[in-house]
């Protein structure tokens, strides 16, 4: 099956295509969460990068091993979460014995957490616009790419970028209506 | 929820893409971890090439035709220790 259609599964569905020993539906599984995982250890608990990449291998292969455990298939984000948070805590406490505290945690991690939850949220609702819509955004937004490198790179006039960006934004904001931002607790 | 194109643009920008290399190899853990069982299967089976592994672990598994990367190795090493 092509990753376009992959991308259009549910989180529950994508979990079962994984049990089944479907390659591609974990490359789709891993590029979901990548951007999830990466930010939970590099913009919330501010790893090292070292650490951090670390941390995003063991998750995936933690996952990998105990997709069979997942009780509920629709809950593979927060579960993702709690396991990558749960890694970060291990790495700051750095070898020593004392387990580290809640409240020993760097400070602003919760709502770090929380605002990631959102991006994902919005991030999910992004892969329902049309491609162009979805490339023109995340290369702008996600990736800083500038509105010359963006034309070059999409074949299209520089000065049609940020009308383009404007119209995609209004799409997605559509698309966000109703949804519960936050609702997932990390 | 209604969010504001501000803040939608500021969601957006919060989850910059993974390095390729870690994501490639996330993708990649099932071919390593089978890779891994063979391994282990075959020096259980095999008492000169556990202790070949053992002796150097490296050499055996690239004479043997193996490509194995850092994260399997570790694994092997952590099981083969001498």
């Amino acid at each position: 099956m092509a990753q376009v259609t992959l991308a259009s599964l549910s989180d529950a569905q994508l979990v079962a295509r994984c049990r089944d020993g479907d390659g591609d539906a974990w490359n789709e599984l891993v590029s979901r969460f990548s951007r999830y995982v990466y930010g939970i250890a590099m913009q919330a608990f501010r790893l090292p990068e070292q650490d951090a990449e670390d941390v995003f291998q063991e998750c995936f292969s933690r996952v990998y091993e105990h997709l069979d455990k997942l009780r509920d298939d629709a809950a593979l984000r927060p579960w993702i979460a709690q396991l990558t948070r749960r890694l970060c805590i291990d790495r700051l406490r750095g070898g020593r014995e004392q387990p580290t505290e809640p409240d020993a945690l760097p400070l602003g991690v919760d709502d770090a957490l929380e605002q990631l939850d959102e991006a994902m949220t919005v991030h999910d609702a992004l892969a329902t616009l049309s491609d162009d819509c979805r490339e023109i955004l995340d290369r702008f937004f996600a990736q800083d790419q500038s509105y010359r490198a963006i034309g070059e790179e999409l074949d299209l006039p520089a000065g049609t970028i940020a009308s383009r960006i404007s119209r995609c934004l209004n799409k997605l904001r559509a698309e966000l209506e109703g949804k519960n931002l936050g609702g997932s607790t990390v | 929820m209604t969010l504001d194109q501000d803040r939608i643009a500021q969601l957006l920008g919060a989850l910059p893409p993974a390095p390729e290399a870690w994501v490639r190899a996330a993708q990649e853990l099932p071919r390593a971890r089978q890779e891994l069982d063979e391994i282990v299967a075959r020096a259980e089976a095999d008492a000169r090439f556990r202790a070949a592994l053992i002796a150097d672990l490296e050499s055996a598994l690239a004479t043997e035709g193996y490509v194995a990367d850092e994260r399997t190795l570790e694994r092997l090493r952590t099981r083969f220790s001498a």
